[in-house]
C-alpha cells in the first residue's frame, strides 16, 4: 500500500574537505533547509528538507549528499 | 539516490576546480548520464586536451588519457579506430577544440566517426588567466581583450552542425537534468556526437565581465535559456545573449569506423587481407 506520511526524514552529509564554500546549493535548493557559516555550507533546517536532491545535482564539488531512505 | 563515488578516484579529490566553477556540475550529469546507461567503467575510455576542463578524466575511474593541447580528438579517433568496442568519450574546452584543435574537431565531425565530444564552453582560456578564445562574445573582456574583444566569436553547435556532426546538442550546468539526458542521447548515438555544455568561469571570465560569482553567472544561464523549439520562431534580434538548448542536429549518416569495418570485413571474406 502507498503511503504518503514520510517514515523517515533524508540524511544531509558534508564533505567539509571537499566543499569550497560557492553557496551553489544554498540558493537551488528551493525550501531554504541550507546557509552559509564560516564559508562552508550547514544544514539550517532539516524538517523543510523534500530529498528533492537539487541542491546535489548542482554541486560541483561532490561535497554534498542526501539520503533519503524512502526513495 | 546516486553514488557518485563509485567513479572517483577519491585520493585525486578534492578537484583543482575554483569555488563556483561550473566544470563540476558537467561532470555529475555525464557521470549520471554514463550511470543510467549502465556501461561498465572499462568499456569507457575518456580523453582530454588540455584547460581546466581537461582536467577531468584524471579524478575518474575509466580508463583515462590526458593528451596535449588540442589533440584529445586526435588520440580519442586513434582508440576508436583500434578499439571501436569502447564508447570514447572526449572531454575539452572552448579553447582546446575550437583554437588550436580547430582543425581536428571539424574534420571528426566531416568523418562522422563514433566519438561523444562534451565541450566545455566557458567562453575564455581558464587554465591560463583568461585569455580571449574562439567563443567569447563580442565586446566582452578577456585579459587579451581589455578594451573589449573586437572579433565575432564561433557558435560551436553550429560549427559542427556545419562539419558533419551526427548529433550535437547544447545545455547549460544550470539546467543539469537537461544536461544529463542530452550527454545520454549523445553517448548512444553512434557517430559524432557533441554536447556543447555552457559552463561559468566564475574566476577569469565572470570577474572580469562583472558578472558576479559561480551562483550569480548560473542564474544569468537559468534566465537566457531558450529551448530550441521556441527559437526557431524568434528573430536574430530576439536571440541576441540567449542560450539556445536542446537537441540541435540528431541524423544518421555513414559512421567512419563502421564504414572500416565494413571493408576490413569484406576483404577478409576475399581473404585478401587478414584482420
Ligand atoms: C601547445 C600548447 N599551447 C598552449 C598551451 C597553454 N594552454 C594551456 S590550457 C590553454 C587554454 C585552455 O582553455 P580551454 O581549452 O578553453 O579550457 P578551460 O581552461 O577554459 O577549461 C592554453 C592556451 C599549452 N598547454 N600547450
Ligand atoms: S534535497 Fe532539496 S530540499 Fe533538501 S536540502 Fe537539497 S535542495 Fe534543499
Ligand atoms: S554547492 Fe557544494 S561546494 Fe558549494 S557550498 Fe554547497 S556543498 Fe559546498
Ligand atoms: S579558472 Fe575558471 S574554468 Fe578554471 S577552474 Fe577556475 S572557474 Fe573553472
Amino acid at each position: 500500500m502507498k503511503t504518503t506520511s514520510k517514515v523517515k526524514k533524508p540524511r544531509i552529509e558534508i564533505n567539509k574537505e571537499w566543499c569550497k564554500g560557492c553557496a551553489i546549493c544554498v540558493e537551488f535548493c528551493p525550501q531554504s533547509v541550507l546557509e552559509m557559516r564560516d564559508g562552508i555550507v550547514h544544514v539550517r533546517d532539516l524538517d523543510a528538507c523534500t530529498a528533492c536532491q537539487l541542491c546535489e545535482i548542482r554541486c560541483p564539488d561532490f561535497a554534498i549528499h542526501v539520503i533519503d531512505e524512502d526513495k | 539516490m546516486f553514488d557518485y563515488e563509485q567513479y572517483l578516484r577519491k585520493s585525486k579529490m578534492p578537484l583543482i576546480w575554483c569555488a563556483g566553477c561550473g566544470d563540476g556540475i558537467v561532470m555529475k550529469a555525464m557521470l549520471r548520464a554514463i550511470h543510467k546507461l549502465q556501461i561498465a567503467k572499462d568499456d569507457i575510455c575518456m580523453v582530454s586536451g588540455i584547460g581546466c576542463s581537461s582536467r577531468l578524466p584524471g579524478y575518474l575511474d575509466f580508463n583515462t588519457l590526458h593528451t596535449t593541447h588540442g589533440r584529445a580528438i586526435t588520440f580519442a579517433t586513434g582508440i576508436k579506430m583500434v578499439k571501436p568496442e569502447l564508447h570514447v568519450i572526449v572531454i575539452t574546452g572552448d579553447g582546446d577544440a575550437t583554437a588550436i584543435g580547430g582543425n581536428h574537431f571539424i574534420h571528426a565531425a566531416r568523418r562522422n566517426i563514433d566519438l561523444t565530444v562534451i565541450l566545455f564552453n566557458n567562453h575564455i582560456y581558464g587554465m591560463t588567466g583568461g585569455q580571449v578564445s574562439p567563443t567569447t562574445p563580442f565586446t566582452k573582456h578577456a585579459s587579451t581583450a581589455p578594451y573589449g574583444n573586437i572579433e565575432n566569436p564561433f557558435d560551436i553547435s553550429g560549427l559542427a552542425a556545419a562539419a558533419g556532426a551526427s548529433f550535437v546538442a547544447r545545455a547549460t550546468a544550470y539546467n543539469a537534468i537537461q544536461l544529463e539526458k542530452l550527454i545520454q542521447k549523445a553517448i548512444e548515438k553512434k557517430g559524432f556526437s557533441v554536447v556543447e555544455a555552457m559552463t561559468p568561469c566564475p574566476t577569469t571570465y565572470g570577474r572580469r565581465n562583472r558578472e558576479g560569482t559561480g551562483v550569480d553567472m548560473l542564474l544569468y544561464q537559468k534566465d537566457n535559456s531558450v529551448p530550441v523549439a521556441k527559437a526557431n520562431k524568434m528573430d536574430a534580434e530576439e536571440l541576441q545573449g540567449k542560450i539556445v538548448t536542446g537537441v540541435l542536429v540528431d541524423r544518421e549518416k555513414a559512421e567512419c569506423r563502421q564504414e572500416y569495418q565494413n571493408l576490413l570485413d569484406h576483404f577478409s571474406k576475399e581473404g585478401e587481407v587478414d584482420s
